[in-house]
């Protein structure tokens, strides 16, 4: 009886690493799924996600306006100090003072995309943009001031 | 313990070896902190004995970012973000004990629909990770097509994560109340998809791996772990499961919609490597039976429940806890109050599986080792915080 459990055993152990080396001849010989995404070549055909986290941009319209009222809630839900929100009184034209965002100062190395920020903007006036090739050479080149020169508030928007 | 340095001191008198010294004939080696079998920074101190395993002694502290700490300065809508970081491959599930923590301490109401896309998350995170730890114990074994096996499906997964969420591994998609988006309007589809497709790929997993005859003979009776030592090291998850211990949290203690859903806690009587393994495997054909449940069910309405712009817990202490791929995460917040956490203690299940290593290793070969570090699935960053 031990011998024929023995033969069993070594039959049944050859079988299985045939079964193995089956799938793996079948992925040889069928290797017409590419997953693979390659990337540098395909990026002029590459699309992302449109909800990917990639950075936080402040959006504006054709005449440069923006809907940022400074109202710093995005600098108070983040939790990494990323945004930072230096505002200044503009005068209006009936003489009254109304304040206005003077610098969005957005530190990208810092930012862990968390989407918090983005949440908590009443306006939404931030967005998170679908661009991921952030590498530079001088991470001060990753402290981004988010407001285009001489962009103005949009009417309307309190 | 005899040491080259003191053989050094001595200069050229090279001393007799010392037989009756405690530790004499002992020798020490230091696997990790940088090894790739302990899938990052783990450091071991093994004493070995000619082959054989005397100690295993872990080291840690080298990923230690003080995760606790710093979630006493976040308040309650920003800490669920760090603990994404604490076990990455199963970052939905870290949220959501967070999350269901406070809103256990607010008493807030998750809308039916946001708990069932969490059940849903939940699950398809447990078969990601289960399949990212599947590719990577066949590699430690020996075996490196499986690791692309793997991930091949592990990216549909990963597709899906970047449509809804936003981002692949460390997504921050649950806040205190529901989640933070809607689904994506290609959810369903995509997970179908999925569904069918995983359905055929995980034949051929046991085919690859589980049948094979030299998989079995490193993973058979290696790293025995009694079920009186699962219970008594606080081993939780599969390495307790694979004890025949009763642990699943989905289970014992159902939260979301898992007492609505049918599934099977999975026990397995080897209390070896291989009992360990055919956990996870079978926990994933699970994970997909649930989702096949919910994915048809989604009910309509709202995805978050309306909260204030400041949340605040009541004084108090509050405890949640869930089922990660790991095992049983807890969640633990004191409250003063106010609206940050006074203090902040995370049960991770890393590090209770982790300090089973030492009874599993004991007597064993120092080949072994890795066929029993490889079950446990540990990640580190978890097991640190």
């Amino acid at each position: 009886m031990f011998i024929v459990n023995y033969i069993k055993e070594v039959f049944g152990a050859i079988k299985s690493l045939l079964i193995g080396m089956r799938r793996t001849g079948y992925y040889f010989t069928h290797h017409k799924e590419i997953i693979t995404e390659q990337y540098p070549d395909n990026r002029n055909t590459l699309v992302m996600a449109d909800r990917f986290k990639g950075e936080v941009v402040l959006t504006h319209d054709e005449q440069n306006e923006h809907a940022c009222t400074g109202c710093t809630a995005c600098e108070l839900a983040c939790p990494n100090a990323t945004i930072k929100i230096v505002t200044k009184f503009d005068i209006t034209p009936e003489g009254k003072k109304k304040k206005a965002i003077d610098k969005f100062v957005y530190h990208l190395e810092l930012c862990t995309m968390c989407n918090l920020c983005i949440v908590a903007c009443p306006t939404d006036a931030i967005k998170m943009a679908q661009t991921f090739e952030h590498s530079v050479y001088d991470r001060n080149e990753l402290i981004k001031i988010l407001n285009k020169p001489d962009s103005k508030i949009r009417a309307g928007i309190e | 313990m005899f040491r080259e340095t003191e053989i050094l001191k001595t200069g050229s008198q090279i001393l007799p070896i010392k037989q009756n010294l405690e530790g004499a004939g002992d020798f020490v080696i230091n696997v990790g902190p940088q090894h790739p079998a302990t899938h990052g920074v783990l450091h071991l101190v093994i004493t070995l004995n000619g082959e054989t395993i005397k100690k295993v002694e872990p080291h840690l502290g080298y990923i230690h970012r003080s995760i606790e700490k710093m979630c006493e300065r976040l308040n309650f809508r920003q800490f669920i973000y760090v603990t994404s970081r604490m076990d990455y491959l199963s970052a939905h599930i870290n949220n959501h004990a967070c999350a269901m923590c406070v809103e256990k301490g607010m008493q807030l109401e998750v809308p039916d629909r946001a708990q069932v896309i969490r059940v849903i998350m939940d699950e398809l995170t447990r078969i990601a990770s289960h399949e990212l730890w599947w590719g990577a114990m066949a590699m430690d074994i020996g075996a490196f097509t499986p690791f692309f096996h793997a991930f091949r499906e592990r990216e549909k997964i990963n597709e899906i994560m970047e449509e809804t969420c936003g981002a692949r591994l460390t997504m921050n998609y649950y806040v205190p109340g529901g989640l933070m988006a809607d689904l994506h309007p290609n959810f369903q589809k995509k997970v179908k998809e999925f569904i069918t497709l995983f359905k055929l790929k995980i034949d051929e997993y046991d085919e690859l791996v589980t049948g094979n005859i030299i998989f079995i003979n490193r993973m058979k009776g290696v790293g025995i772990l009694s079920k009186e030592d699962a219970v008594s090291y606080g081993c939780s998850g599969p390495a307790a499961r694979g004890s025949s211990v009763s642990n699943d949290i989905r289970k014992l203690y159902p939260y979301a919609v898992y007492d609505k859903v049918q599934f099977d806690e999975i026990l397995e009587t080897g209390c070896d490597s291989l009992a360990r393994y055919m956990v996870r495997i079978r926990e994933m054909k699970q994970s997909i039976h649930i989702i096949e449940q919910l994915i048809d069910n989604i009910p309509e309405g709202e995805f978050q429940a309306k909260t204030k712009a400041v949340l605040k817990l009541p004084k108090g202490e509050f405890y949640s806890r869930v089922e990660t791929a790991r095992g049983e995460l807890g969640v633990y917040i004191v409250s003063e109050g106010a609206t940050t956490p006074y203090r902040i203690k995370f049960r991770s299940p890393g590090f209770s599986n982790l300090s089973a290593l030492d009874k599993m290793a004991r007597g064993s070969k120092l080949g072994d080792l890795v066929a029993m570090m490889g079950t446990l699935d540990l990640v580190i960053p978890d097991i640190d915080r």
